[in-house]
């Protein structure tokens, strides 16, 4: 069991691996570093040039194998990433901004998930009931509706109760309130309070999908031999599909698990810069609109890194579900 | 069994069904299921429904407890179980009598235990489910309740998983479930079709002992007319949805009065092997219909006629195939990643005459499969021979290995599984031509309906799709494929063993006839001796990778050598019953 979860996580540690050294090398190739220079009055000399791209080892007079093995060696060495166009750390960085998108990212996906899982369960349960119906054209609705929007919908139904409250109740521009002080739990509920449209955008985001797959994975499981089998021993039919139809269900869903992270990160991307989060998603955001190669490269391995601890926590989801795959 | 039907009128009936009538939900409609049966259960008695699948035995047994899938549901009658009308309980009144007063022992133990709940919580559930036991007491309940069933190191395996117990003990534990709190009643809907025959009979056995012991009453389900009179006392046949005949089994065997009962009995292999005659009798009369290619039927009659024929086309040429010194070793990787090797086929020799068929015969794992993989060259034998009409087939390669497999083609076991859904009747039975280049469009539509006509199957069919086809017409679609190419040598990998009684019967006559007039040669791969004697010259019987008997089916039949053989023998349901017929 140990040793299966383990030669998973080498697996997926090769897979970042191989993707962040591709992600560079893209960013090294697409992304010109040097024009933004040449646009400023005034425009500073090549040698000046030079010696910036130099700096941030990102020159494209160097072969880029050369620099990627440059900015190989400083990580393993140095654990640095290179630093940022505008000379700060991208470790810095990326250390001051994680907690944010984590955060975001960490309760949305696994409220998602819980949220999804329930709602599919129910729908299969109640299949072509009304209730079952709402949330299937809710479900459609959310997947047809692009992230900003929803952000953008949320913040004027915000508005709107808190025109109707005659007070702030719901806060949602930025992390926090600016200049606000007191004590440990007011700032903490200041920032619960302003982490809440975000959080519900991500929540219906991840929720829409999960409900959908559950829902038809459940379905199949209810025809089974084995659910009739608990029925005819004497359970009551709502015990025999909790007992035996869920967990068998949830089989495939933590598989999907992993493959829909990738989704939801780069629905919270779009979230950071419509609720004014100054998190990864900015971050990544201004990296490619700076071209700066050493940024990207950085936010890339940050995203390689979340998605391995997904994967390999989906494969630890299966092998406590399934027994079948423990050897 | 237990004690015969008591004319005593005190004795009040366990389980009365009255009229009872199901249908099920559809588009078009309410469909009719069962229509109307009367059944009558006495308290530890043993009653046996047969018939074919569609025939609503199944459906009347989930019936009984309301368990019918999907959009079943009851139309009407009564279901009186002690005097109570099941059919008007609500759920949780239900729920007290499931489990509790009547156990149900389900058909497929491969799809009835939860894969990711371990055995004991699945055993332990139907003790707390019932109220039987609490606390500590429940383990303890059910390792009892497992070695009773036949588990006898229950108290060691109850924290492993199903997929861990071999088909056979699953179906124990799925019986010491049903049997767990010592109910009135027990429904066993097919318990053992899915088993070996040898393995059928030791769990039967037990299970008639256990509610023989408890005085449980048992309602068995069975399309095997011979294992039903071998294990009940009353006989209901049921036929599309109604009972055409009912009474003591010994009674209905011997004197079957109905005519679709007369052509169950004659039809069932197990029982065929005792010299049975066919109806003639016109089934117009009551109103059924059946297929036409089933109509006065005789497969002994069919088997001596073949035999006759035979006699006279062994000489020719040299032996169809040869097989010498067969063996193949399978790695097997273990727990810890050690591997061991399996020898799945051990030193395996023998010859098919060329026109005759030869029938291999064992228990699942025996690798009479693989003996047919390796003459397909589907896998390469690890080592011996194989010749095929005196080629060694291991040095084939690319074109000549395509020669091959054109004078060999196989059948396999499920009809549902070999046809290619998305694929009209027309084009799978050509696609051997078109992947051996055999001739234009029109010449292969030619052969289609060509081969249409030799597997009595109408060529009109040739558009539709396998969802459309019965069981029995997708096999003997599978048979017309196998014969596009006309192969001199047809292996039939457990070929009838997924069929009806009935339909089994036809399909038998057919590939009778059709070796006949085509002379072909057949492997017949089966674990059920009883088709054996229809169907086959000789016979190998297969245990452990081993040919451990090998002669005329005669011989083997009468005078077998092997304890094997002879158990083997002994478990064809309904062997040792006498009929009338």
């Amino acid at each position: 069991m140990a040793f299966y979860i383990f030669r998973r996580f080498v697996n997926y540690f090769i897979l970042s691996a191989i993707a962040t050294c591709l992600a560079y090398v893209v960013a090294s190739l697409a992304l010109d570093p040097a024009s933004k220079y040449y646009g400023r009055n005034p425009q500073p000399s090549q040698q000046t040039i030079t010696n910036i791209l130099n700096g941030l080892g990102v020159n494209p007079d160097v072969p880029v194998l050369e620099r990627l093995w440059n900015w190989i060696v400083n990580l393993v060495v140095h654990g640095s990433l290179g630093n940022t166009v505008g000379g700060t750390s991208v470790v810095d960085q990326i250390v001051s901004r994680s907690g944010v998108s984590l955060r975001l990212l960490l309760i949305g996906s696994v409220i998602g998930a819980i949220v999804g899982v329930t709602l599919g369960v129910w729908g299969a349960v109640r299949q072509y009931k009304f209730s079952d119906q709402v949330v299937t054209y809710g479900s459609y609705l959310v997947f047809a509706t692009p992230t900003f929007v929803i952000g953008v919908l949320l913040m004027i139904g915000a508005t709107a109760l808190n025109g109707a409250a005659g007070m702030q109740l719901i806060n949602f521009t930025g992390e926090y309130s600016a200049g606000l002080s007191g004590s440990w739990w007011d700032l903490t509920a200041d920032r619960a309070v302003h982490l809440l449209l975000p959080t519900v955008a991500l929540v219906l985001i991840g929720a829409a999908g999960y409900s959908r797959y559950q829902r038809s994975v459940m379905l199949d499981v209810l025809s089974a031999d084995y659910i009739r089998t608990a029925r005819a021993k004497g359970r009551s039919r709502n015990a025999a599909l909790v007992r035996h139809g869920v967990r068998v269900a949830l089989i495939p869903m933590s598989t999907f698990f992993a493959y829909s992270f990738g989704t939801l990160v780069s629905g919270s991307i779009m979230l950071e810069i419509v609720f004014s989060f100054h998190g990864m998603g900015e971050f990544t955001l201004n990296a490619i609109t700076q071209s700066d190669i050493n940024a990207v490269a950085g936010s890339t391995l940050f995203l390689a890194v979340l998605v391995l601890f997904s994967s390999t926590l989906s494969e630890v989801l299966y092998a406590a579900l399934d027994p079948r795959v423990r050897n | 069994m237990s004690e015969p039907l008591s004319p005593n009128a005190a004795v009040k009936p366990l389980l009365e069904i009255k009229n009872l009538q199901v249908g099920f939900q559809t588009q078009n409609g309410l469909v009719p299921a069962v229509n109307g049966i009367d059944i009558t259960l006495m308290p530890g008695q043993t009653l046996a429904i047969v018939g074919e699948s569609g025939s609503g035995k199944s459906t009347t047994a989930h019936a009984i407890i309301n368990l019918l899938p999907g959009s079943g549901r009851i139309t009407g009658g009564e279901v009186l179980f002690e005097g109570r009308d099941l059919t008007r309980l609500n759920e949780k009144q239900l729920e007290e009598v499931r489990g509790r007063m009547i156990g149900f022992v389900p058909q497929d133990p491969m799809a009835n235990l939860n894969p990711v709940w371990s055995i004991g919580f699945q055993v332990e559930e139907a003790i707390r489910a019932n109220g039987i036991a609490t606390g500590k007491e429940v383990k303890q309940h059910a390792i009892r309740v497992l070695k009773e069933a036949g588990l006898a190191d229950a108290d060691k395996r109850l924290r492993q998983f199903p997929h861990q117990f071999s088909g056979g003990m699953r179906q124990r534990v799925l019986i010491g479930m049903g049997l767990s709190s010592r109910p009135k009643l027990l429904i066993a809907d097919e318990p053992t079709s899915a088993l070996d025959v040898t393995v059928q009979r030791v769990i039967l056995d037990h299970l008639a002992t256990l509610t023989r012991e408890i005085g449980t009453a048992v309602l068995f389900i069975t399309h095997d007319l011979g294992l039903a009179a071998e294990r009940a006392e009353q006989l209901v046949v049921m036929y599309k949805g109604k009972v055409v005949e009912s009474g003591p089994s010994r009674e209905i065997l011997e004197n079957p009065i109905h005519p679709y009962t007369q052509r169950l009995v004659a039809a069932a292999p197990s029982l065929a092997s005792r010299r049975i005659q066919s109806s003639n009798r016109n089934l117009t009369d009551l109103g059924y219909s059946a297929p036409r290619a089933a109509e006065g039927l005789d497969l002994v009659e069919a088997a001596e006629a073949r035999a006759g024929k035979q006699a006279a086309t062994t000489s020719a040429g040299g032996p169809a195939i040869k097989v010498d010194a067969l063996t193949k070793i399978y790695r097997i990787r273990g727990a810890k990643r050690d591997a061991r090797d399996f020898k799945a086929v051990d030193d395996v020799s023998f010859t098919v005459e060329r026109g005759t068929t030869m029938a291999l015969v064992g228990e699942s794992g025996s690798g009479k499969s693989t003996v047919a993989k390796l003459l397909l060259r589907l896998e390469d034998a690890s080592s011996g021979t194989i010749a095929i009409g005196g080629t060694d087939t291991a040095a084939l390669r690319g074109r000549t290995l395509l020669d091959l497999r054109r004078t060999m083609q196989p059948v396999f076991q499920d009809p549902y599984g070999s046809l290619d859904p998305l694929r009209n009747i027309g084009n799978t039975i050509a696609e051997p031509l078109q992947v051996h280049r055999v001739g234009d469009r029109a010449s292969r539509r030619a052969r289609v309906d060509e081969l249409l006509d030799q597997v009595a199957l109408p060529s009109a069919l040739a558009t539709r799709y396998p969802n459309e086809l019965s069981g029995g017409q997708r096999q003997r679609v599978a048979i017309a494929r196998a014969l596009a190419l006309k192969p001199e040598i047809v292996i039939l990998d457990e070929a009838v063993s997924a069929l009806d009684v009935l339909v089994q019967a036809q399909i038998l006559r057919l590939l009778a006839d059709l070796q006949a007039e085509l002379g072909l040669t057949y492997l017949f791969i089966t674990h059920d001796l009883a088709v054996v004697r229809v169907i086959a010259d000789h016979v190998c019987v297969m245990q452990r990778g081993k040919i451990v008997e090998s002669s005329t089916v005669d011989k083997v039949f009468n005078n077998p050598q092997q304890d094997y053989t002879r158990e083997l023998l002994n478990a064809i349901p309904g062997a040792n019953l006498k009929l009338g017929v």
